[in-house]
């Protein structure tokens, strides 16, 4: 099935999709959530919006912001934006999105501060998802393009380097997986299988990440699991857990592995009820892998690779 | 000295001891009584949702989702964001996620 697969698709599996660019996080009070997000996480404010937004980024990361905060009367994600290689490819997805049947928007530049323009897509699961080819690049934070230190000095909290993916839940997995690789260029990573064969969780790599976008079946439409944040080492997860522990943090759990993707892991809540995880390590991907599957009966495992038990708020507990 | 606030859930008779500066489900979770469900704990999940039968207390911050102004009417509230001012009676509401 995978060798028709890449027949199919040729050699070209990305289809000038990058990397996931942005999320845009509703949060009940603006204040809080950015202390939580720029104290706590170690993220960096790096401008506001006549709206209020407040858009921040991660030191590693080159373009200027990739989590914007937007205040609302209910948590949850308003849509991640994935990046593109150029505006002809943003151009041509647009086309084959219409294609394939989705309901697409067009947000003007400067919609978001100094981000071009974006395509806005509803995936099969109710999840909002942007294409986007061009936004303002500062450079890393803290260290310069030319002989670069190791690392920034002045980082607050947790230090997180990048934001890394998003787990949603919905329902239609099938069409999303349809829609995420064959018209974005995605690969399935890591998947979970009941007896029967249905697909109950899928994680999507666009590059050689173990994924950039993952997602487990739920009956309600466009849930928000969690956005998730890339730590270097094992010690600094501890370390991060140690600082939810000093702030007296909401803490889902952790800090363990995961048995799907094999990252060392710690989850935890923003003032909002919104999940956040930070992780290091984890397996990698290349688009000639065949997906790594996890058996539903193994779910627990699968999840908390030390519990071997599913804590029951992972599959509930979402905003 | 605070004086000692007392939260009774209306099902189970259990008492817990409440305090002003820690929400209701703060004061349960600290006390093990295993009465609630504990999701997000910062008024986003809903699932901690329970009915102020009787007694004052202030509301933070909730989803208006799982809380909308009929609830508030009611005394329905999650528990996460509710700061108890004086003795409560309360009551689990189950939700579909329960």
């Amino acid at each position: 099935m995978y060798l028709k697969l890449s027949k199919q698709k040729g050699v070209d599996m990305k289809n000038g999709v990058i990397r996931p660019g942005h999320v845009q996080i509703r949060v009940l009070d603006i204040d809080e959530a950015v202390r939580h997000y720029v104290d706590l996480l170690g993220l960096i404010e790096v401008d506001r919006d006549m709206e209020g937004r407040v858009y921040l980024k991660a030191w590693t990361e080159v373009d200027k912001f990739s989590v914007i905060l937007r205040e609302a009367d209910e948590p949850g994600m308003d849509f991640m934006g994935f990046k593109c290689t150029s505006e002809e490819v943003v151009d041509g997805l647009r086309e084959e999105l219409l294609e394939f049947g989705c309901e697409v928007e067009e947000l003007p530049e400067s919609e978001l501060k100094d981000c071009g323009r974006r395509v806005r897509f509803i995936a099969p699961t109710g999840h909002s998802f942007e294409l986007f080819a061009t936004k303002v690049q500062t450079g890393k934070w803290g260290v310069s393009n030319r002989n670069p230190e190791a690392w920034p000095r002045g980082l607050t909290g947790m230090r997180a380097s990048r934001f890394d993916h998003c787990l949603l839940y919905g329902p239609n997995l099938l069409p999303t997986l349809e829609l995420f690789r064959d018209v974005l260029g995605f690969d399935l990573a890591e998947q979970v299988l009941t007896p029967d064969g249905t697909r109950v969780a899928q994680f999507l790599t666009v590059g050689m990440k173990a994924h950039d976008v993952a997602f487990i079946h739920d009956e309600e439409p466009g849930k928000f699991h969690h956005a998730s944040f890339f730590l270097e080492t094992w010690h600094d997860v501890l370390r991060a857990a140690d600082l939810l522990s000093m702030t007296d943090t909401s803490i889902d759990i952790g800090p363990t592995r995961h048995g799907l993707t094999h990252g060392q892991t710690v989850y935890f809540f923003d003032p909002s009820g919104n999940r956040n995880e930070v992780f290091a390590g984890g397996d990698y991907h290349y688009p000639d892998h065949p997906p790594v599957t996890w058996d539903a009966e193994e779910l627990g495992k699968a999840i908390f690779y030390h519990d071997r038990v599913l804590n029951e708020r992972f599959l509930t507990v979402m905003t | 000295m605070e004086e000692k606030l007392i939260g009774v859930d209306v099902e189970t008779g259990i008492e817990f001891q409440l305090h002003e500066n820690l929400s209701l489900l703060q004061a349960i979770e600290k006390s093990r009584g295993n009465v609630i469900k504990v999701g997000c704990r910062g008024g986003g999940c809903g699932l901690c949702k329970v009915r102020i039968v009787s007694g004052e207390y202030e509301v933070g911050k909730m989803s208006a989702k799982h809380i909308l102004p009929k609830d508030l009417e009611l005394g329905n509230v999650l528990a996460c964001r509710c700061f108890p001012r004086g003795n409560i009676v309360f009551k689990v509401i189950k939700t579909k996620r329960c």
